[in-house]
């Protein structure tokens, strides 16, 4: 049990992806073919990007078979892990925020400037809506995420060059700024996983408010207490599943566990609160 | 259920003055990188590629393309290149494409911006195109030929044309000449070209080819086409009856009885 066991867990899926991918660009090994935008399972069962599917079509075309199924499997997965789990689970760009924040609390730098969280939202409709107008997929052809993991996986590039350029602003100017205020992928996760059946349950009888957890958490609004208190689980989409709140809770006041039905939640088996 | 999404809230805090400002800035200037995006250079596409309208639209850039390709002749773009980023494109003089003939990099296409039913022989990456008639060896009378004997369809998609050499008096041009209906553009013949940069390159088909408008009627071609039973104008001179046409000209009668 070791105070960093989801972070250890987060790197290994965050490398052992983008390594397989490498490995399947690069050695031919067919466990995982093409990238984080669409990919094949062992040569057979397709993922594709979601989000870029919708804005394929709303550019007026229909994207292909295999992108369309794929992105079905895509949205079923990370619907039942919980949306945003994508972002701390797999999302490169997610080393890149974190190693800024971690860098900003190690040397106690200021926070930086908070970009209105739904600045994101506004990101994912101007997406959206220039798609229709342009005619391509507009945030596929401009996305650092895209960027980093092509050029991780396909051959070094100049995109790379978002990985200091997004760590620069997060240490210097934004509060978390490309993946808690402007990201649309991370927006359109939040959407999905705002119902996803698995997340972060929360113990209020355990709980002593000793903020730890809200200290190192990316998107600390999601650790509302007056909430959590009724509701025994964070129903938030932006929660990013990535299991900071348990690591550092010396209460063991968090948990992963399963969504509880909406009205009426149940905690420990034995209360009963009504919100 | 405060906490999970709702409708008024996915756009909270956006609707300020202030917030309309940065949307509107945001956009135009999302707009703007989006054309510098996209109004780059015109990339030798893999075979199957369909209009590259469609094709930048739908293209996701997962590169299973490119892993699929046994030679290494394709590449996804990187940020830098004077193609749009992520999409896969090949340069014929460094890597030409050896024209598979299951066409692996279609086949593995999800996103229908290859045709993976393409039959490579129909494919059209690009048009081969006699770019520098000045420079070509060929031109200058001697036995090059590199271009020719490197295509994968010779003496289809590139023939010899043989000409009287009139320098010398007693030698033939050898001239390779592309045919725009066989050639798939795979980029053998600028790979091959002897000279320090091809004089023969592969070019996009829209860009290499004129269009002659439906309005030329062509004799030769015509001939073949029209029935038999037509008789074709003869050149014989006619006689004409100069007096009988000033007659008819005169003729008033059925003019002036009109009422």
């Amino acid at each position: 049990m070791t105070a960093l066991r989801f972070q250890i867990l987060r790197r290994i899926t965050q490398l052992g992806v983008l390594a397989l991918f490498w490995l399947g660009a690069n050695m031919h090994l067919g466990v995982l073919t093409g990238n984080l935008s669409g990919s094949r399972i062992f040569g057979v069962v397709p993922m594709a990007d979601p989000f870029a599917a919708l804005q394929i079509a709303t550019t007026g075309h229909l994207p292909g078979n295999t992108v369309l199924i794929g992105s079905a499997v895509t949205l079923g997965l990370w619907f039942l892990l919980g949306g945003r789990s994508f972002c701390s689970w797999v999302c490169p760009v997610n080393l890149v925020s974190d190693a800024a924040a971690a860098t900003k609390r190690r040397f106690r730098l200021p926070i930086g400037f908070a970009v209105p969280r739904s600045t994101r939202n506004w990101v994912l409709a101007l997406a959206l809506v220039l798609s229709a107008t342009s005619g391509v997929a507009a945030f596929e052809l401009v996305s650092p995420i895209g960027f980093i993991q092509r050029e991780l996986i396909f051959g070094v590039g100049l995109g790379l060059l978002a990985v200091p350029l997004l760590f620069l602003a997060d240490l210097t100017l934004l509060k978390r700024g490309w993946c808690g205020s402007l990201c649309p992928l991370g927006a359109f996760w939040s959407l999905v996983g705002s119902r996803s059946p698995l997340g972060i349950r929360f113990d209020d009888e355990s709980c002593n408010r000793c903020m730890d957890c809200v200290a190192v958490c990316p998107e600390a609004h999601v650790l509302n207490f007056n909430h959590l208190s009724t509701t025994g689980f964070i129903r938030s989409g932006d929660c990013t599943r990535c299991g900071r709140c348990i690591e550092v809770c010396s209460t063991e006041a968090c948990s992963f566990g399963m969504r509880p039905p909406p009205a009426g939640a149940t905690r420990n088996g034995d209360t009963h609160v009504h919100g | 259920m405060s906490e999970a999404f709702s409708r008024r809230s996915f756009f909270r805090g956006g609707l300020s003055g202030r917030g309309v400002a940065a949307a509107t800035a945001g956009g135009l200037g999302a707009s703007y990188v989006l054309d510098m995006a996209k109004a780059e250079g015109r990339p030798t596409r893999p075979p199957g590629a369909r209009p590259e309208e469609h094709f930048l639209a739908t293209c996701t850039k997962c590169g299973q393309c490119v892993e699929a390709c046994p030679f290494g002749t394709l590449k996804l773009a990187t940020a830098g290149d004077e193609v749009p980023a992520g999409t896969p494109w090949f340069e014929p003089r460094d890597v030409p494409c050896e024209m598979c003939e299951d066409v692996p990099c279609a086949r593995a296409c999800p996103s229908g911006s290859l045709d993976t039913q393409i039959n490579i022989l129909d494919a059209s990456m690009g048009l081969a195109v006699m770019t520098d008639q000045e420079n070509c060896l060929a031109y200058k009378g001697l036995r090059c030929e590199a271009c020719y004997r490197a295509c994968p369809l010779l003496d289809e998609a590139i023939t010899l044309d043989m000409k009287p050499q009139e320098r010398t008096g007693r030698h033939a041009y050898f001239l390779p000449i592309v045919h725009s209906e066989a050639c798939t553009g795979c980029g053998k013949c600028e790979r091959a070209c002897v000279m320090e940069k091809a004089a023969i390159q592969v070019l996009p088909r829209d860009l290499a080819l004129g269009i002659g408008g439906d309005h030329y009627r062509f004799g030769w071609d015509e001939e073949a086409i029209i029935s038999r039973d037509f008789v074709a104008p003869t050149s014989s001179p006619q006689v004409i009856d100069q007096q009988g046409v000033l007659d008819s000209m005169n003729d008033l009668s059925g003019i002036e009885e009109a009422p």
